[in-house]
């Protein structure tokens, strides 16, 4: 088996257009979410979301680029611009040939999708654009990555609601780890801040109205965001031979299924997903210093993470931090793993334990040291990254400091 | 009116809870009736289509939420406010 690790990352999210703005927004605390700019918010419940700032197509892409790419795509290939950038990798022969880009993405081209369904149904149009369904497709953002960084080996897109963007990465490592890829392209992206994307949350009352406070007594709900993060995992020789600075280790991965409920989480379907990962990497649970919660602030989730982290962990549970960053940029859905994996990063990297914003009052069901509104200084050697998603799908990936 | 409102509740809760609305008790709690989260969240849907209202209710803090669902009877008086709001 061959060793991974990430020599680049990417990302534009609610709290800034590239990884240093982004960091430095979790390390300040900062709060991404905030009054959402769409259309028709006068008829939505909920009108707050962690909504990229400050954003026009026209300054990254050319007309007949925006003809063809989602907001989805955007990002993703903004993320990947800025990570493949600090990889210094350039994608020919051999390297092009074996290489590929492994994405999670739960809606695909929604904003695409919104538009042209009231280009039809609302408007009255019998025609569209001739490129929605190309633009709309969820592996869309996945091969317009192929295309633009020359990638020829395996590529496809991996969608499990909101474990997408680490059911994804959790390939691209499988697939480096085995010999497969000498490297593999990888993440999430997700806009669904539109609104039949926000209308259809708001149907199951589970979203908050004001903020997202995991982990608080007070919590009510969760709130969506939108945005990409993209890394480079790596062969690890592959990486020590160009000389390549090396972000992380991606040590470990697992995943499960509760085969229980399609909405309600199951501490024993997460727990045994924490274990697996952990036995994958062959990490004593000890060794465990963060964990990016999945932490989505409704009452559901974060009770059953804890009670999981709990099970997994036994005494050591009380010794090690959880965060969750979705406290700051939001429920980024598809892509929330890849997002949240920069704060796992910068915990093993830089040493800073992003916070869990919001913070207001002690849940007695939520009694693990959740690093509440300040970031915190730290030296950690092992992260967890988890992602518990809709329908009982869970996958978490282990990260070591190399 | 309002027996009329009595009576679309109560079917509501019944097509959720799988019975007959005559074994449907008024001091009935929902966990009693076996209806879950997932049964109240479409049971509030299917009021707010039947009556054309908005009702107050977050799954997330369902005791903190405006909308008394303690309890049948609590639940048919929380919507006959709400209808007599409406047309007031």
């Amino acid at each position: 088996m061959k060793r991974v690790v990430i020599t680049g990352q990417g990302t534009i999210n609610a709290l800034g257009g590239d990884v240093a703005t982004t960091l430095e927004a979790m390390r300040e605390g900062r709060c991404g979410i905030g009054q959402l700019d769409i259309r028709d918010i006068d008829r939505l419940a909920i009108k707050i979301g962690g909504q990229v700032q400050d954003y026009a197509a026209e300054d990254h892409f050319n007309r007949q680029q925006i003809a063809l790419y989602d907001r989805f795509t955007q990002f993703a290939l903004l993320a990947a611009r800025e990570a493949i950038a600090q990889s210094g990798l350039r994608f020919a022969g051999d390297l092009a040939a074996t290489s590929g880009v492994v994405l999670g993405t739960s809606g695909g081209g929604m904003q695409t999708l919104d538009e042209n369904y009231r280009t039809v149904y609302e408007d009255g149009k019998n025609r569209v654009h001739p490129f929605v369904v190309p633009k709309l497709m969820n592996n869309a953002a996945a091969s317009h990555l192929s295309m633009e960084l020359n990638l020829k080996g395996p590529s496809f897109t991996v969608a499990t609601a909101c474990a997408s963007s680490n059911h994804a990465m959790g390939q691209a490592f499988q697939l480096v780890r085995s010999g497969m890829c000498p490297v593999m392209v990888t993440g999430g992206s997700e806009s669904m801040l539109c609104f039949g994307g926000i209308k259809a949350w708001e149907g199951l009352r589970v979203m908050s109205k004001d903020a997202c406070r995991p982990f608080s007594a007070n919590r009510n709900g969760m709130v969506q965001g939108e945005g990409a993060a993209i890394f480079v995992f790596e062969e690890y020789e592959h990486a020590r031979a160009r000389g390549a600075d090396i972000l992380a280790e991606v040590v470990g991965f697992a995943m499960t299924s509760d085969a229980s409920d399609i909405v309600m989480p199951s501490k024993q379907g997460a727990a045994r997903a924490i274990s697996g990962a952990l036995r994958d990497g062959g990490i004593n649970p000890s060794e465990v210093g963060y964990i990016n919660a999945h932490g989505t602030g409704t009452a559901a989730n974060d009770k059953t993470e804890c009670a999981a982290v709990a099970d997994a962990f036994g005494a050591h549970a009380d010794k090690l931090m959880m965060s969750s960053t979705k406290s700051m940029h939001g429920h980024l859905i598809g892509a929330t793993g890849a997002v949240e994996l920069l704060a796992c990063i910068m915990a093993l990297r830089d040493g800073v334990i992003a916070p869990t914003i919001g913070y207001e009052e002690f849940d007695p069901e939520c009694s693990l040291d959740v690093v509440p509104n300040e970031a915190r200084e730290a030296e950690v050697n092992v992260v967890l990254s988890n992602a518990f998603a809709f329908g009982g799908l869970n996958a978490v990936l282990a990260l070591r400091k190399v | 009116m309002t027996q009329n409102v009595q009576d679309t509740v109560l079917q509501i809760i019944a097509d959720q809870a799988l019975m007959d609305v005559s074994d449907i008790k008024m001091d009935n709690t929902l966990e009693d009736l076996g209806v879950d989260s997932m049964g109240l969240v479409e049971a509030i849907f299917a009021i707010e289509e039947a009556f054309d209202i908005q009702v107050p209710f977050n799954a997330n803090e369902p005791e903190d939420s405006d909308f008394d669902i303690s309890s049948v009877a609590s639940i048919i008086e929380a919507v006959q406010g709400l209808v007599a709001e409406q047309t007031a």
